[in-house]
């Protein structure tokens, strides 16, 4: 008599195929659902979304029985109080996925039509209007509480760094372990500048300028903290004319050490003990600004032609250099143009945090550091931005798990890594004009090819 | 004079712990070609296995009232642990970078940093933040020989590691799988086309650099007996550096460059102040890399024209 549940290795891989198949297909259907929506759409969307969140979002969440308004899209709730499960997840239908889904896909007329005219005048005007709206959503949303303001700055500084360190290790191809280094320079230079010129401090005695024109200079001091450690990048870029990647590796994390050492034997700026008193200057709308712009400089300087000389330099020096690009200069000028981004960006964090000590640059911020970039995807903007949210909304979201955090965000990168060796969202261009643009149905033919496929 | 010569032995000591270390990055470097970032934290897991034994055995001992003999108890710890660590190696290398043999290489390395991570993740949450003593072992004897002061444990550090490095050295010159291994780092694709497994070479390698690892860690442990999970960080990246310096393709270079560093550490202390310890003994590495890119002992870098 046969066994009945026995199957062959074929009946096997059909049942699994099966599966793959019809995920495959929500998945198609919920892409061809949305594929009309411009990104105004979404935007809207989420605006009214936060509106409806700032008015009757505590109403509604003690109507569920949440204590309060849930912090971080209910994770951190989640996970605390496990009985409240579902009432947070009623609560993100009702006040996030709800309103947004339904406002974009009902206002795709209007939307569409509205990019389309938008399009029409110069591009900068509806790049201004889009920013306008994100930073209008990112006011209300965190108008609920300190935390989340809190958490949209770290999130934004997160996002400047990833991208500097895409810029080195994503498009150069080089395994650059000094940007750590980078920050400590860019955070003590800035804060220097504004402590010594304009706050009444006691290690640096009475305030050298007015105070009142200070917010007006701080774009200055970060750029000074960020020349600072464009002038440390030398002591990368140099050996790396002749070291290759291995190498290099030792050099980059040699420099993080000096750099690290040197701060801590620096009496004068604190040692130790760090530096405090920085005024209160970085909120959320100057580092969104600064994120804006860093997003933009960034994706100029890759697509441009250095930039494409950033990437034959990856794939081929030999090959680069025959073909008249100048590898020391490419190499000089990606080393100072990711380090200056990497010192405003900490810079900024110093100004946030309004302390800043030689211990936070160390070996797990390098490791932080890496794993935002690896997470998100190298030679990508959109990889940045998303390993940099990404990896801080889990960093946050997994935060009751005390301990246990540490094993299991590790571990879902080590399966990122098997799976897809360069990240999330490797190797993507970042096309603003085709991001803004009204979307358009794609034709029945396209869509039965690509659900095909 | 005398001082120079004290602090000579101590750089020995601190020689051999970082050689042991890196030669088991060397090796993975060198036959397998990629950095193996979690080898400091296996250092460290092989120190906390090394404490378990030995506890274990003490309660053992005491427990059944055996008396055992110092010189069957040391050995004994050594080995077992070596034999504990090796697997521990060898799971890091299924587990971590075996699905990732084609891929670049900084993805293995990326994946290494998070398992270590997880090392010590893990052994936080099972000892706690406690930093964990080493018990005492051997009783401490101080010779006097014209006027410098010499402990029998770190002769002993000394003897051991030398005594393993040129264990080592005669695996790898006289057995068929140091054969291989030499051939690996030879050229490592023609090696399965001869028949040898490259997944049980890769294995062999973690195995061995582990069980080296481990021996470092209790002998760490017996000169310092506090243990605590982040010191794999300190040492294991400074054992990287020593690697990187004596050079790809060359165990014994690492070893070298092991004792090297050792040295430039405690001659750097000695004669500036401590605090500036590690900011010049960095910048003399980084001047060491500039001047002579590829290690002391190891191939310079030719670039081969793919056609």
């Amino acid at each position: 008599m046969e066994i009945q549940n026995s199957k062959s290795p074929a009946e096997k891989m059909n049942a699994l195929n099966t599966i793959r198949n019809s995920i495959n297909k929500v998945l198609n259907f919920i892409r061809n659902y949305f594929s009309e929506v411009p990104l105004l759409g979404w935007f809207i969307g989420a605006l009214t979304a936060v509106l409806l969140e700032q008015l009757v979002g505590r109403l509604i969440a003690l109507s569920l029985g949440l204590p309060k308004i849930p912090i971080l899209f209910g994770f951190v709730t989640m996970l605390k109080h496990p009985y409240l499960i579902p009432s947070t997840i009623l609560y993100m239908l009702i006040v996030y996925i709800l309103p947004i889904v339904s406002i974009a896909r009902l206002t795709v007329p209007i939307t569409n039509w509205l990019a389309g005219k938008l399009l029409v005048l110069p591009i900068i005007i509806s790049v201004i209007i889009h920013l306008g709206l994100l930073y209008l959503i990112m006011h209300l949303w965190s108008g609920i509480s300190d935390y989340r303001v809190l958490m949209l700055k770290f999130t934004l500084i997160a996002v400047m760094v990833t991208l500097s360190l895409n810029v080195v290790n994503g498009y150069m191809g080089e395994f650059s372990c000094s940007h750590p280094g980078f920050m400590a320079l860019g955070a003590y230079g800035a804060s220097i500048c504004t402590v010594v010129l304009f706050v009444d401090d006691s290690m640096f005695g009475p305030a050298l300028l007015p105070p009142a024109i200070g917010p007006f200079m701080f774009p200055v001091a970060l750029i000074v903290g960020g020349c600072l450690a464009s002038v440390g990048a030398f002591l990368v870029a140099i050996p790396s004319f002749r070291t290759r990647g291995d190498y290099l590796a030792i050099v980059s994390l040699a420099f993080t050490f000096i750099v690290k050492s040197l701060i801590e034997n620096l009496e004068i700026i604190g040692g130790p003990r760090g530096l405090s008193s920085q005024p209160n200057w970085a909120n959320l709308p100057s580092i969104f600004i600064c994120a804006v712009v860093c997003v933009w400089i960034i994706n100029n300087f890759v697509r441009s032609t250095l930039g494409k000389a950033l990437n034959a330099v990856r794939d081929d020096e030999m090959a680069a250099n025959v073909m008249t690009v100048n590898t020391r200069r490419t190499k000089m000028t990606a080393f100072l143009f990711a380090a200056f981004w990497a010192g405003v960006a900490g810079g900024l964090l110093a100004h946030v945090l309004r302390y800043v000590n030689p211990g936070t640059f160390g070996i797990q911020k390098l490791a932080e550091v890496l794993a935002m970039v690896y997470f998100g995807g190298l030679n990508s903007i959109q990889g940045s931005i998303l390993g940099a949210i990404g990896f801080n909304i889990l960093s946050e979201a997994l935060r009751p798990l005390a301990i246990y955090k540490w094993i299991i965000i590790p571990s879902m990168l080590i399966l990122i890594m098997i799976f897809r060796p360069t990240g999330l969202l490797a190797f993507k261009e970042f096309d603003v004009k085709k991001i803004i643009s009204p979307k358009q149905k794609q034709k029945k033919e396209v869509q039965n090819v690509i659900a095909s496929n | 004079m005398k001082f120079f010569l004290q602090n000579m032995i101590n750089a020995l000591q601190w020689g051999s712990f970082y050689s042991l270390i890196a030669i088991g990055y060397s090796m993975v470097y060198s036959i397998l070609m990629l950095f193996n970032f979690a080898h400091g934290d296996i250092f460290m897991v092989g120190a906390y296995i090394g404490f378990g034994i030995t506890t274990l055995i003490i309660g053992i001992c005491a427990a059944s009232a055996i008396v055992l003999p110092i010189w069957l108890i040391l050995p004994l710890i050594i080995i077992i642990s070596m034999f504990l660590t090796s697997f521990v190696g060898m799971f890091v290398e299924r587990v971590a970078y075996r699905p990732l043999r084609t891929a670049p290489r900084a993805s293995a390395a990326i994946t290494g940093l998070m398992i270590g991570i997880v090392f010590e993740t893990v052994i936080l949450a099972m000892l706690g933040a406690k930093r964990v003593s080493f018990p005492a072992l051997i009783p401490s004897v101080t010779f006097n020989v014209g006027g410098v002061f010499i402990t029998n444990q770190k002769i002993m550090i000394v003897l051991v590691s030398l005594g393993l490095m040129f264990a080592l050295h005669q695996f790898i010159k006289r057995t068929k799988w140091g054969m291989a291994m030499r051939a690996m780092s030879f050229d490592f694709g023609v090696v399965p086309l001869m028949g040898v497994s490259i997944n049980t070479m890769a294995a062999l390698t973690f195995a061995i650099g582990s069980a080296l690892a481990s021996a470092a860690g209790i002998l760490y442990g017996i000169a310092y007996p506090v243990l605590d999970p982040y010191m794999g960080i300190k040492y294991g990246w400074m054992a990287f550096v020593a690697a990187i310096l004596g050079g790809r393709g060359s165990v014994m270079g690492a070893a070298l460059a092991g004792f090297l560093l050792g040295f430039i550490q405690i001659f750097v202390a000695m004669i500036f102040p401590s605090t500036l310890r590690d900011l010049i003994a960095f910048s003399i590495i980084i001047i060491i890399l500039t001047l002579r890119p590829h290690g002391f002992f190891g191939e310079a870098y030719s670039a081969r024209l793919r056609l």
